[in-house]
């Protein structure tokens, strides 16, 4: 296979007079294992790599991409983009990122020893950890599925403007799903472990969290309606934060759909939060040396001590705000053109763990889990609405198990009623880690 | 896009290892997107997948392969990929033949106006018009995005039983979202339309409609109460309401989970299930709907299914490894979304036919509730059977008439519970196109139903109901 880099650099080599070409190389091999009832169920390998290409003429942008790196092919992709940037409309800031002179960090993301593991092995941790679940609680009717994956992916930029790099990394997972009950009902639980090398992977992490997750929700009833303090397991936290990350967006900012637009400087959450993207650091699930533009990610601080601070871009919409990069592109793959976005939102740990939270609040409802997180929480206006399941809080420790309620209130004002931030952080798979959160003033509704 | 003394051989390999059932699914497709944001065009993105994966069954397990490399080197190593990642045993040599070709036309409504054959500048004119018309609704309108998308998918499937089928899938899909600022802050409106066709779809409804559409769901809400908090009556409203049986049992009746226990309605055919005002259906064959094809991605014909019938649970939805576990036919439920995943069970078009109440009466019958015009997105925990689906325009309903407009928030359910308190189904049925995501991989499909009743629901606001 040629150097993903050379190929990169080749396309973009290509670019005529007045035009800008940048290419995006990636190459992916991952093997995928689905254990069900002591069988493998499915095994999937995959070796696959692309290409998407910006071609910038008269300040417009045209992109194409193919699932394939043939040489006729690039031809076909680079002409297509070429093509296709006749089509949008000029804009003095579109462009290609620029070299902006700073370093990259050093982080080493792969693990060669992940390359060389056996499939079978994968297959034998995967079975291990279906019948782990299933052996841990006698409620446990079954794993409805176990698996394994693992990607070993490589990526390389480069531009006409010379902005140029590449990066590998490797990632596996395995993951549990378990039904667990008595009589009739069912209740369900999931359990992972994440890591780069084969040996950072902990079966039983996965299990007994599954297992725990599904076993104390048996006898789960609807609650009544209420207005509560609600302590967010970190896992939630996580996808809160998500969620929260994408409205300090520079590009969402400059076309009027962040509620943060004019308020840098001004109090936006609770003085206990402090929220930074930083990933460079090597701990983070997405860290990453470089951003899709292949310019150098950095540690940007977006809340400090309850205070928006900044705002997060990408090339395009640094020039826009007349700001710098903040090396924040982000891309969905080879077949999307770069926008922006967050890759290890992490908020600063307060000092109580989970059972000095819940001992703090004395009376709420602990969230282990939300559903319609897409369908209920409005990033433009802050509307915020997601099913929950959980354990009611009661006299600082956790009580009975609770399903079928939603939990309500808005973006803006659960940042400014936190209650606690937990001392727990755990970096978990997504673009932001994992503590325990405790939010005041959440409407619960019930019967 | 594969001759058949090729697939011949690849299948043959395939199956050198002791697999008991192989096959070759090709896709070729070509796609077109355009976006326009914040007043301009931003980009024009041309995308080419074309690949193969690659299948191998022995007993309960599947190996898989893919390549995007079409030529018989290329499939030989992926059916070698897939016959190991089997692990078969025995070996010897089973020869594969194929039988007569199916040719299918995507399931398309009317003559096709191939997107490929429109130019470029048209596609860009459409999402300035729906820009311009957002913009034209009211000055609180303060922005808006619109995306603009095509595709041809042909497909290819080749099975060692034989099977040889063909399908030319072509989609096309307009959407909007607008912005409007107020005093209260800012509010969304989304509005999409999207077809199994190509450019005729803008003979019936035009880009300027869909973007007025979205604006005035944007603009409504600046004016929105905080939605109510509890339990109370809902009635949702014809087309996008379709989303509430999806969710509700649509992937609790899927065989995958049927199979594995993990679903509510396991071991439940024949018993009542819902009201006896529920009969609801999945039909991949639906003229020109969203989640339409003509063959599905395991090569087999499109067919219409009933699911539940008048209340009584009648059948589930089976892919290819699912009913050839049970010993039964398939019912054209194999979906993936492309060469690089395996198929599974998947809904088609899946709706509720129609009652014989008014819609008005419905409400007028209604003292107090949630009348939801439009639903955002959901989602199911089928081993539970407890689902949620978002509002995104709603009004309350007070002394039998729709009054002010709420705010978004979701509605939380148990499906087997929700199904049993349907009440009320009118007669002005209508579909409305979605994306189905599950286990990662992401299909189109159509959801639809005449306006309806739930008698009590829970409504996730903040204001006490």
């Amino acid at each position: 296979m040629p150097e993903l880099l050379d190929v990169a650099a080749r396309i973009a080599g290509l670019a005529r007079d007045h035009e800008q070409v940048e290419a995006y190389v990636a190459h992916s091999r991952e093997t995928s294992v689905r254990v069900y009832s002591g069988e493998v169920e499915s095994l999937s390998s995959a070796d696959s790599e692309g290409v998407g290409i910006r071609v910038i003429k008269d300040h417009r942008q045209g992109f194409a991409y193919a699932g394939s790196l043939d040489p006729v092919v690039i031809e076909e992709t680079l002409a297509e983009a070429r093509d296709n940037a006749g089509f949008a409309t000029p804009d003095p800031h579109v462009g290609l990122a620029e070299p902006d002179g700073v370093a990259k960090a050093t982080l080493e993301l792969w693990r060669e020893d992940l390359v060389g593991v056996p499939t079978a092995d994968k297959v034998a941790l995967a079975i291990e950890l279906e019948a782990r679940a299933r052996g841990l609680d006698a409620r446990v009717r079954q794993a409805e599925s176990a698996d394994y994956g693992d990607a070993m992916t490589e990526v390389a930029v480069a531009s006409s403007s010379g902005v140029t790099g590449s990066q590998r990394r490797t990632g596996c997972h395995v993951a549990v799903f378990v039904l667990a009950g008595d009589g009739e009902e069912t209740q369900t639980g999931g359990g992972y472990s994440v890591g780069r090398s084969f040996t950072d992977l902990d079966i039983n992490e996965a299990s007994d969290d599954a297992v725990e997750r599904a076993v104390r929700m048996i006898g789960a009833r609807k609650a009544r309606s209420a207005r509560l303090p609600v302590v967010f397991d970190k896992r939630v936290t996580t996808s809160l934060l998500g969620i929260l990350g994408g409205t300090f967006s520079g590009e969402a900012v400059l076309k009027g759909r962040s509620m943060f637009a004019d308020r840098l400087g001004q109090e936006v959450a609770h003085p206990s939060i402090t929220l930074v993207d930083d990933p460079t650091e090597p701990a983070t699930y997405a860290a990453s040396v470089q951003d899709a533009e292949g310019l150098a990610t950095r540690r940007n601080v977006l809340i400090d001590a309850g205070v928006a601070r900044q705002f997060l871009y990408d090339s395009y919409s640094a020039r826009r705000a007349g700001a710098r990069s903040t090396g924040s592109a982000v891309r969905g793959g080879f077949k999307s053109a770069p926008g922006v976005g967050c890759r290890a939102l992490c908020l600063e740990p307060g000092d109580k763990d989970m059972d000095a939270i819940l001992a703090a609040i004395g009376t709420g409802f602990f969230v282990q889990g939300i559903q319609g997180i897409h369908s209920g929480v409005n990033p433009v206006s802050g509307d915020f609405s997601v099913g929950a399941e959980g354990l009611m809080i009661r006299d600082g420790q956790l009580a009975e198990p609770v399903r079928e309620v939603t939990i309500a209130s808005t973006l803006q004002r659960m940042l400014l009623e936190v209650l606690e931030v937990g001392s727990d952080l755990e970096y978990l798979p997504g673009t932001a880690a994992g503590l325990t959160l405790a939010v005041d003033g959440l409407s619960v509704s019930g019967s | 896009m594969i001759e058949e003394s090729t697939l011949q051989r690849v299948l043959t390999r395939a199956l050198q290892t002791g697999g008991e059932f192989a096959e070759v699914f090709a896709e070729d497709k070509r796609s077109t997107a355009a976006m326009l944001d914040d007043g301009r065009v931003e980009d024009m993105t041309s995308g080419r997948d074309r690949g193969a994966g690659i299948r191998v069954v022995v007993g309960e397990t599947t190996g898989f392969a893919h390549t995007a490399e079409l030529s018989e080197a290329g499939l030989m190593a992926a059916a070698e990929a897939a016959a190991a990642a089997a692990r078969g045993g025995g070996g010897g040599v089973r020869e594969v033949a194929l039988g007569t070709r199916t040719r299918g036309q995507g399931g398309r409504q009317s003559a096709l106006i191939d997107p490929g054959s429109i130019t470029k500048a048209s596609k860009v004119e459409l999402l300035e018009a729906a820009d311009q018309a957002a913009r034209s609704a009211g000055g609180a309108i303060s922005q808006v995005s619109a995306g603009y998308g095509d595709s041809r998918r042909r497909i290819l499937v080749a099975n060692s039983d034989g099977l040889l089928a063909e399908d030319d899938q072509v989609r096309t899909r307009l959407a909007v979202t607008c912005v409007a600022s107020g005093d209260t802050g800012m509010q969304t409106g989304f509005d999409v339309r999207a077809r199994t066709g190509g450019f005729e779809m803008f003979d019936v409804v035009s880009a300027e409609a869909i973007a007025l559409e979205a604006a005035r769901r944007a603009i409504l809400k600046l004016s929105a109460r905080p939605a109510p908090s509890g339990v109370l009556p809902v009635v949702v409203k014809s087309g996008s309401g379709g989303m509430l049986f999806h969710e509700a049992c649509g992937h609790g009746l899927e065989a995958d989970a049927i199979l594995k226990e993990s679903s509510v309605y396991a071991g439940r055919v024949g018993q009542k299930v819902a009201s006896e005002l529920v009969s609801l259906v999945d039909d991949g064959t639906m003229g020109g709907e969203w989640g339409t094809f003509a063959v599905d991605d395991e090569g087999h014909p499109a067919s219409r299914n009933v699911l539940i019938e008048n209340g009584i649970l009648t059948d589930y939805m089976w892919d290819f490894l699912r009913a050839r576990k049970e010993k039964r036919p398939v019912s054209a439920n194999g979906r993936r979304q492309s060469y690089e995943h395996l198929p599974m069970v998947r809904m088609t078009n899946t709706y509720l036919l129609s009652g014989t109440e008014d819609p008005e009466e419905i409400v007028r019958r209604t003292p107090r509730g949630v009348f939801v015009a439009r639903l955002g997105g959901g989602s199911v925990n089928t081993a539970t059977g407890d689902f949620v689906f978002g509002m995104t325009e709603a009004y309350m309903i007070e002394n039998g008439e729709i009054t002010d407009p709420i705010r978004d928030a979701n509605l939380i359910g148990n499906g087997p519970d929700i199904l049993g308190r349907i009440d009320a189904v009118a007669d002005d049925f209508d579909m409305c196109p979605g994306t189905c995501g599950k286990d990662g991989q992401q299909v189109p499909v159509g959801c639809g139903q005449p306006t309806l009743r739930v008698s009590a629901m829970t409504v996730g606001g903040t204001a006490g109901a």
